[in-house]
């Protein structure tokens, strides 16, 4: 994997506006080199995430991932359950940095995957990245 | 950049709380230094009255620990007593030379203690009582010495000759007037205080002045003589006669001061760089010297400290209770009362109980409870919050009438639960949790014990119990919920405040709203942003935007999410009356979707449980029945009995009314769920008497009956207004629920709506004010004008994205 292209999380969209050098190097490459060891893994475009609003990656056998955008298209992805009572996040309102989970209004930080103080716990997170308007997201990461 | 340079005069409860507010709001802008008087760390002053009578030690009542000035970065001078803040410099200079130069300062320099000006008041074993060294003074005489005289009859000088008394010796207390604790007590109370007092072997010697204290040979204290001619022998003499603000350091440094130092709302002096909080304070001319203020202005402080410029401190009502084990007293506010107030007293001798009740024009203005005090908590907020009681006037003396029903074993009185019984039965807390919690993470107020527990923080029927339990535990450290609650922690504003600039302001989305009131969070959170977004809705029908994002997320996906994260649908069955055609169609739909459980509702509708997300609008599509709404704060369902259609008793037609009431109301978007039942005959077979809206058919026309709740504390609804017509029901209800929509606080159901503003409030504006009535119906039927059914809309392929989940590509980057 090419350092390049391990952006850390968040990532803000601005970035894609920037001179595209993991975006290039990841359009001319990905035909090349498939490598099967690369956990990154487009997503979705980022309009069909709305703002502070999220989306849900079912996955078979293993957590769903919640891909989170905030009001200023930073971009989060938590596995999809509250480490209250396994609730699952994408469902809960976003705000700021946080996101409220719906079944118990556990508050959950979106960069680390923390519940807010007094609560307690912590949720899988993963990279996340944005190249040409699409949502990358690292799912061997966390 | 650089950081500031904060330094705190005073290492006490009000510098220390001000510190740790405006560290959990501004951790780095500040460098901080605190200077202390006394070569300890910050501890509670209140429990020293504990530590003196053996039932704590000084270890267990440290606040902060050295450890926590170094977590911090803050330095601490410990020992060492500011003499000077030259504002000149900007530096502080303390006794030992010690300089420490400033940005800000924030004093909290505290009180010093009255010391009668007689003499021998300077004698070896004459003390006052205000920290450690005077405890561990008395605790020292009390092992070696015999008689004690304590000068002075409140809250202190009682608590100090218990203290003395515990530990052995002969103790007199002297008291200038005839009963004692006159700050906080009525003669009746005071007398029942005292003839306790006196059980537990304490003399007392009152009304009576001091004169002299007499020297013995060696130099020490040895009698006290009065006025009256009379001397008592004496080894150890306390002064608890008062304290007085210590503001020397703030007037010789040149700030104004009169009783105090002068600070306006927002803690400021003079001296725009320096602060001052606690017993040193003199706001709007009051200075206080109990602890529930300080924390109240320690808040409002750190928040200008920070930088924040928000908040104000407007002034404290207080509480008092005695700390004296065994023996239960309580006193807040106007408890003497004056011209235009009236007294509800219960006294008991026998089981030495005595409570009376001060209210001035409906409303309770103060209280004393003697013996039995576990009501003080609720008599305190209804005091705090100005409520008008006229209407539980009978049953105010017995105690927490809002206290709810369900979730805690039926139990209301605190005091008398295990520490393992359940107090929240939403989250399975029990008694011994919260204590603990309180104790362990010195919690002062409900909201604290909310954040750390979850006690009482989801039905809220609890609240009372765990109130009461934070004033047992906490004492006089509890700290009262402000009188006027902000919306959030977003902004300072009210519920009220925001329905009124909503309305003079006209924002019409979520994010314009928040940038016109204020709020100090960019984009809200989970609290406010479903309160503004139905403010908005509701104030400002077909101009606000809707903003989905700021809905709970039932009401964005438009079904119930269940605790796996499927859903529930319930279609809409209007006033409970169903075809075969629906229910085959239902069947239909649950055996196509593999719907796991299908439930009939206490709403007379059915339920489709377990439903996944990606199939609602499919769901939705094969149902071709409109949205029951089961899942928003909306009008849910109009429950009908069969009436006289069919019913032998009925004498009227429930069921079309109902299916009339219903199709005129849904789509009712409200501050809370809504719920309405109609019944043909008294029978009350819908059960009217529980519902936001009941209607019971008689004879001669309709009785309408509002602000009923069937939940958490079952309230039955209270007689509204007969009418004569269906045309009539229509309008009169839909006036009660267009006011309700318009005044009501978010999340308020009509029962507390109603309480809130009085139910005379609510018949002045729909029965008595014809066109206002009609004017509200009509409000009403615009906002509902055109509100389409979200289930036909969803089922057609609106709002798609937020049904569908996503497949990962097998593209990689």
């Amino acid at each position: 994997m090419r350092t390049s292209d391990i952006l850390t999380t968040p990532l803000s969209l601005q970035q894609k506006d920037m001179p595209p050098a993991p975006a290039h190097h990841a359009e001319s490459d990905a035909g090349k080199q498939p490598s099967t060891s690369v956990g990154w893994v487009r997503i979705c475009d980022v309009e069909d995430v709305p703002r502070l609003g999220a989306r849900v990656l079912r996955r078979d056998g293993a957590a769903n991932v919640a891909v989170f955008r905030t009001a200023d298209d930073k971009f989060f992805a938590l596995a999809d359950r509250c480490p209250h009572r396994g609730g699952p996040l994408s469902q809960g309102i976003v705000f700021g940095e946080r996101v409220a989970c719906p079944l118990h209004n556990t508050c959950v930080e979106l960069d680390t995957g923390c519940a807010v103080a007094p609560d307690k716990g912590q949720v899988q997170s993963f990279a996340v990245k944005i190249v040409d308007g699409n949502v990358y997201v690292d799912l061997h990461g966390g | 950049m650089k950081k500031m340079k904060l330094v705190c005069v005073g290492n006490g409860m009000a510098g220390i709380r001000t510190i740790e507010e405006l560290l959990k709001v501004a951790p780095d802008l500040y460098e901080i230094t605190v200077f202390g008087a006394e070569p300890h760390p910050n501890y509670n002053r209140i429990l020293l009255s504990p530590v003196l009578a053996g039932e704590a030690t000084l270890e267990e009542i440290v606040l902060n620990t050295r450890d926590w000035y170094d977590r911090n970065g803050i330095t601490l001078h410990a020992g060492k007593t500011v003499t000077t803040i030259d504002r000149v410099r900007r530096v502080v200079v303390a006794d030992d030379g010690t300089e420490a130069p400033y940005d800000r300062v924030l004093l909290a320099t505290g009180s010093n203690p009255v010391i009668l000006p007689i003499p021998g008041s300077k004698l070896e074993g004459v003390l006052t009582y205000r920290d450690i060294a005077d405890t561990e003074a008395m605790i020292d005489a009390a092992k070696r010495y015999k008689h004690a005289v304590v000068i002075g009859g409140g809250l202190l000088g009682l608590e100090a000759a218990n203290g003395l008394r515990v530990r052995g010796m002969e103790v007199t207390i002297v008291h200038l007037l005839d009963t004692l604790m006159e700050r906080q007590l009525d003669r009746t109370a005071a007398k029942l205080l005292q003839a306790s007092l006196e059980a537990r072997g304490l003399k007392f010697k009152l009304p009576t002045e001091t004169a002299e204290v007499v020297s013995g040979e060696s130099g020490r204290v040895a009698a006290v003589r009065f006025k009256d001619g009379e001397t008592i022998p004496a080894d150890l003499v306390v002064m608890a006669v008062g304290v007085r603000p210590n503001f020397e350091l703030a007037r010789n440094a040149g700030l104004h001061c009169n009783r105090g130092v002068v600070v306006s709302d927002t803690m400021q002096t003079y001296d725009p760089r320096i602060y001052a909080v606690g017993e040193c304070v003199s706001h709007r001319g009051i200075a206080y010297g109990l602890v529930a203020p300080l924390f109240e202005m320690a808040k409002v402080c750190a928040t200008h400290l920070a930088a924040f410029g928000i908040g104000r401190y407007q002034g404290s009502v207080t509480s008092t209770k005695l700390k004296v084990t065994g023996i239960d007293l309580f006193s807040a506010g106007d408890f003497i009362g004056g011209e235009g107030t009236e007294h509800i007293t219960l006294s008991d001798p026998v089981a030495g109980v005595y409570k009376k009740l001060v209210l001035k024009d409906d409303k309770l203005v103060g209280t004393v409870l003697y013996g039995d005090t576990v009501d003080g908590s609720y008599y305190f907020r209804l005091l705090r919050e100005g409520r008008n009681v006229a209407e539980v006037r009978d049953r105010l003396m017995f105690g927490e009438a809002n206290l709810g029903d369900t979730g805690h074993l039926g139990q209301n009185r605190a005091a008398a639960m295990a520490d393992d019984m359940e107090v929240c039965g939403c989250n399975g807390v029990c008694k011994g949790t919260i204590v603990k919690a309180i104790r362990e993470q010195k919690l002062y107020t409900l909201d604290d014990v909310r954040k750390h527990t979850k006690a009482s923080s989801s039905c809220g029927s609890c609240t009372g119990l765990v109130e009461q339990i934070l004033m047992t535990v906490a004492g006089a450290d509890y700290s009262a919920t402000p009188k006027q609650k902000p919306l959030c922690g977003c902004t300072d504003r009210t519920h009220s405040e925001v329905r009124q600039e909503i309305r003079a302001l006209k924002p019409l989305t979520t994010l314009a709203a928040m940038k016109l009131l204020g709020w100090r969070t960019p984009n809200g959170c989970a609290t406010c942003r479903p309160a503004l977004n139905y403010y908005l809705i509701s104030t400002w029908p077909h101009e606000a935007k809707d903003d989905p994002q700021s809905r709970f997320i039932n009401e964005r996906a438009h079904a119930n999410i269940q605790k796996d994260g499927t859903f529930s649908v319930v279609p809409r069955i209007w006033g409970g009356i169903t075809n075969a055609a629906e229910l085959r169609r239902i069947a239909d739909v649950a055996e196509k979707y593999s719907i796991p459980t299908i439930k009939v509702t206490g709403g007379q509708r059915i339920d489709l449980l377990g439903v996944k997300k990606e199939d609602l609008p499919a769901v939705w599509r094969d149902l071709d029945m409109p949205s029951g709404h089961a899942y928003a704060k909306a009008l849910r369902t109009v429950k009908t009995c069969v009436g006289s259609e069919w019913c032998r008793f009925g004498v009227q037609d429930s069921t079309r009314m109902g299916q009339e009431l219903e199709r005129a109301l849904w789509r009712m978007y409200a501050p809370h769920k809504v719920k309405l039942a109609v019944s043909g005959c008294p029978r009350n077979c819908a059960e009217s008497g529980i519902k936001d809206v009941g209607v019971i058919g008689v004879d001669s026309g309709w009785e309408i009956y509002v602000a009923g709740n069937g939940g958490i504390k079952t309230e039955v609804a209270q007689f509204f207004v007969k009418v004569k017509t269906q045309e009539e029901v229509l309008e009169y209800s839909g006036a009660f629920l267009q006011l309700y929509r318009e005044e009501g606080w978010y999340l308020e159901r009509t029962v507390h709506f109603v309480n809130r503003v009085g139910l005379d409030y609510v018949k002045k504006r729909v029965l008595e004010d014809d066109a206002g009535r009609k004017a509200l119906h009509e409000r009403l039927l615009f906002a509902l004008e055109g509100e389409p059914d979200p289930w036909a809309e969803r089922a057609k392929g609106a709002a798609h994205g937020e049904f569908q989940s996503l497949e990962p590509a097998k593209e990689t980057a």
